[in-house]
């Protein structure tokens, strides 16, 4: 017997639309369960039902956060759901940014428990996760098998109105809540029991863990533009045509250093996008539009600024992990300091 | 990658197409781009108008670069 109903969220390609080309998709329901949903139906048996899946791209979700939210709320509402989640997103960005920001909406607005999964990394996961249960799963759909049945635990919990207790203990991403509890020690007492465990080498478990987050002071700004070296750093893959470096399209290895000195204007002809993940039709087209050294060349013919530094640096942002984007950066920050460059213009798509 | 050349200490402005991203990361200058595919473009436009765009937007990210700022700031238009 159902005793409570559920809708899923699902971008273009789980949702069974199409691919990249179908990413500006905007929200659309479809009745009954769809792609990971069936595996999710399947395992939440007979008490739970999945009525509808909504769907949109994963361009025009990111491109349009507030509205397609707003869409997927309307969408939603009549089917009455008791339960609303999104994904697996694993890994893919703008996907995981499309499940918190859906999830954000329908909780807030239609007052029902919401959850979604993704990868530890995903930038949707520090965006939403103090507002939603998000559960965590490998970094690709090779992890769905896994991800499916903790997923449905979760849903049926909520959907049967159970309690959900600590992260610890359901295993969600903690969301920076503290909530009130009788302990029999004093904070003095667990203070001094966790020194001592620290001096002696023995785990401990903090009761308050510091966030990784770590902000960098702002840099002095450029005082003279007009005798300033600026260069340009990108995520967006620009490659000259056929990527001699063979920088991957998706969780790049590497950066690549391209010499621009002779270089005015970005065509179609010498420039392309490595990247994945996005629809490079307009990158192809003119690469300026994501790396703008035409602008800079008219900028620097009128003397706004002193010079288009020789060189620019590239890479592909698209899944790319956080170690290496540091890495990355490390090393440019070095290359660029070394050659007496004033300020940076970073692009990203 | 925008923090480590930060750390440095060259100023730097990340032009992005989804700003809570940037600010996330912790980009310290951000001006916010067209959209994920052309983030310093418009294929709608005209060719003119497209450069127009472009040259505004990068005039914009040197604005950024010499401006004084303490914490994250959004460079709107």
């Amino acid at each position: 017997m159902v005793k409570y109903k559920v809708v899923h969220y699902l971008n273009q390609f789980f949702g069974q639309i199409g691919g990249e080309e179908k990413a500006d998709i905007p929200p659309l329901i479809k009745e009954g369960a769809i792609g990971p949903g069936k595996a999710l139906q399947q395992a939440l048996g007979e008490e739970g039902e999945i009525v509808a899946t909504v769907i949109c791209g994963d361009g025009y979700f990111a491109d349009n956060i507030d509205v397609a939210a707003e869409k997927v709320v309307e969408l939603i509402s009549p089917y009455k759901p008791d339960v609303f989640v999104a994904g697996p997103a694993f890994n893919a960005g703008r996907y995981g940014i499309a499940c918190g920001a859906s999830c954000s909406a329908v909780r807030e607005r239609l007052g029902i428990p919401v959850i979604t999964a993704m990868y530890e990394e995903n930038p949707g996961l520090d965006l939403y996760r103090k507002r939603v249960y998000i559960i965590p799963t490998g970094d690709s759909a090779r992890y769905m098998k896994e991800a499916i049945p903790k997923m449905a635990g979760f849903v049926r919990k909520l959907g049967l109105g159970q309690e959900i207790g600590t992260p610890q203990e359901e295993g969600y991403f903690p969301q920076g809540i503290r909530v009130n509890l009788f302990v029999d020690r004093t904070a003095a007492e667990r203070a001094v029991d966790m020194l001592l465990a620290k001096l002696k080498g023995e785990p401990f478990q903090t009761e308050y863990p510091m966030p990784a987050f770590e902000l960098i002071p702002p840099s002095p700004p450029i005082e003279d533009l007009r005798s300033a070296t600026i260069a340009l750093v990108t995520s967006g893959g620009i490659v000259p045509l056929g990527n001699p470096d063979r920088i991957e399209a998706a969780s790049a290895s590497k950066f690549a250093e391209y010499n621009i000195a002779e270089v005015n204007d970005l065509t179609s002809d010498a420039y392309e996008t490595a990247h994945g993940g996005y629809d490079p039709t307009y990158a192809n087209e003119d690469a300026d539009r994501v790396l703008p050294v035409d602008a800079m060349r008219t900028l620097e013919k009128e003397g706004i600024i002193g010079k288009l530094h020789d060189f620019y640096y590239v890479t592909v942002g698209n899944a790319t992990s956080v170690a290496s984007c540091e890495r990355f950066g490390k090393e440019i920050a070095k290359k660029l300091k070394a050659a007496g460059v004033n300020g940076v213009i970073l692009t990203s798509t | 990658m925008v923090k480590e050349i930060e750390r440095v200490g060259l100023p730097v402005v990340h032009v992005a197409s989804i700003v809570p991203i940037s600010l996330t990361v912790g980009a310290n200058r951000i001006v916010p781009g067209v959209a994920i595919p052309h983030p310093l473009g418009n294929p709608e436009l005209s060719e003119d108008e497209e450069r127009e765009l472009r040259l505004n937007l990068v005039k914009r990210a040197l604005l950024a670069l010499q401006t004084e700022v303490e914490k994250q700031t959004v460079f709107e238009e």
